[in-house]
């Protein structure tokens, strides 16, 4: 336990003083969040109906951004060998990282997001619904994201093969993220109904994405 | 010969080049008599002549999802067995499962386009089978950017059965998101049951699909087995030619 608690504070301190840390993260996702109104007009009707869309995609996009720093940096300094080598079981070890890894990318996301919706025009109760799913959706893309962070740890030119890997398998977690938050706002469907589909999801990621993952680095690196 | 036998490539090799020409042959029968039966098949009372495309859409899209779960068979004998044979037939089932979805998207696309006047629809079926091409094509990718035959096995193998684990949850989330967005829009084939003048052609399609895979995958395998032991080959040259 006391090794995990070390590898997350190491992770989260390198995170957090290299590289500008989550608020490159959170700049990007306000680029894109600016760029869109360019792209399909000042309509703040319109953006104000696919808002949560915008702010899902958005923070899609982020979250994969960060991926390739998830294993790759440990395994250019080494560090990683020292990892596969330890006594702790690696599932806890890949488990670990991803959480240090959500907590410097996909949270400030989700706490920036209520500030983003502003600039969508969402009023507060439906930037309240959208930062929620985030909350719960998320930690999602994070684990996803870790399986391919593994499989392509070694790989010289990995960022784009990561993207087309992790991309199809993060539809549900879209559909279900946006859909919830959507249903918050405007109806039908109680809000209840897809929320809980998405928990669901996390949590189903939370277990597949650290086996597999290790997996993926016990055979990949050998 | 016992089937533990077949593990070993030289005697695969051997038994794949004995049978290789029959199986051809037995293809060709097959889509012989699927063709035929699917030219003579009543046309549909409402679409005409346009339904018979169904003919070899529905089977390349069974076979699309057939050879996923193939894939991930094999993608188990990789990771517990480490077997190389499995590695071969997971690699080369890969690009032909691509095809034949590719093959369904492209048929239904053309078959949408008088039906429902338009080549695309975002429907859950059709997303659901566009989202397996897509993995389809991650996976060869995958085993294109790895260098060594193993390690790409391997990760492959992980993708696969990841994937195989997520299909189906993609599948319901993509179907959920569809009635949610378009209810009962989209033509639907058959209803209860399908004629057997239809039901006749169709299985025989899809045999002669099923068979056609069969032969490509085995010859694909025998090309790929044959391709390994050339690399080895050329490496050990490379390694004589150093003086090693």
């Amino acid at each position: 336990m006391n090794a995990l608690a070390a590898l997350m504070i190491r992770d989260m301190r390198l995170a957090v003083r290299l590289g500008g840390g989550a608020l490159i993260g959170i700049l990007f996702f306000l680029i894109v969040v600016t760029l869109v109104p360019f792209a399909i007009g000042p309509d703040l009707a319109l953006l104000k109906r696919i808002g949560p869309a915008i702010l899902w995609i958005g923070a899609l996009l982020a979250s994969l951004l960060a991926l390739d720093r998830l294993i790759a940096a440990d395994h250019e300094d080494g560090s990683l060998d020292l990892i596969l080598t330890a006594r702790v079981p690696l599932e806890l070890t890949v488990a670990a990282k991803a959480i240090a890894h959500w907590l410097t990318t996909g949270l400030p996301l989700v706490v920036a997001a209520p500030l983003l919706g502003l600039l969508l025009n969402l009023d507060p109760k439906a930037s309240g619904a959208v930062a929620l799913t985030l909350l719960a959706g998320t930690p999602a893309l994070t684990f996803i994201g870790l399986i391919g962070a593994a499989l392509t740890v070694a790989l010289r030119r990995g960022g784009l093969l990561l993207a087309v890997l992790v991309l199809p398998l993060t539809i549900p977690v879209l559909i279900f993220g946006v859909a919830a938050s959507n249903a918050a706002i405007v109806g039908p469907l109680p809000f209840g109904t897809p929320f809980m589909i998405l928990c669901a999801l996390t949590l189903m990621t939370l277990v597949i994405g650290p086996f597999a993952a290790a997996v993926a680095l016990r055979h990949g690196l050998e | 010969m016992a089937l533990i036998d077949l593990a070993n490539p030289s005697r695969f090799l051997a038994l794949a080049g004995r049978i290789l020409p029959w199986l051809t042959a037995a293809t060709l029968l097959a889509f012989a008599f699927g063709l035929s039966q699917a030219v003579i098949a009543p046309d549909d009372y409402q679409q005409g002549a346009t339904a018979k495309i169904m003919f070899i859409h529905v089977p390349a899209a069974w076979l699309g999802m057939f050879i996923w779960a193939l894939m991930s068979v094999a993608a188990l004998g990789t990771l517990v067995w480490r077997h190389p044979l499995a590695d071969v037939a997971a690699k080369t089932a890969a690009p032909i499962g691509a095809a034949f979805t590719l093959q369904c998207l492209i048929t239904g696309s053309l078959w949408g386009r008088p039906m429902w006047g338009t080549y695309w629809v975002w429907d859950g079926r059709l997303t659901s089978v566009l989202v397996l091409f897509l993995m389809y094509l991650g996976v060869i990718a995958l085993w294109r950017t790895i260098e060594e035959p193993s390690r790409a096995a391997r990760a492959a193998a992980v993708l696969t059965l990841v994937g195989a684990i997520n299909l189906p949850i993609i599948k319901f989330s993509v179907d959920w998101w569809s009635t949610l967005h378009q209810p009962a829009s989209v033509l639907r084939l058959g209803g209860p049951t399908i004629h057997p003048s239809i039901l006749l052609p169709l299985i025989a399609m899809a045999i002669a699909f099923l068979l056609l895979f069969v032969t490509l995958h085995l010859a694909a395998m025998r090309n790929e087995i044959m391709r390994r032991r050339v690399r080895t080959l050329l490496m050990m040259q490379a390694d004589a030619a150093a003086g090693r």
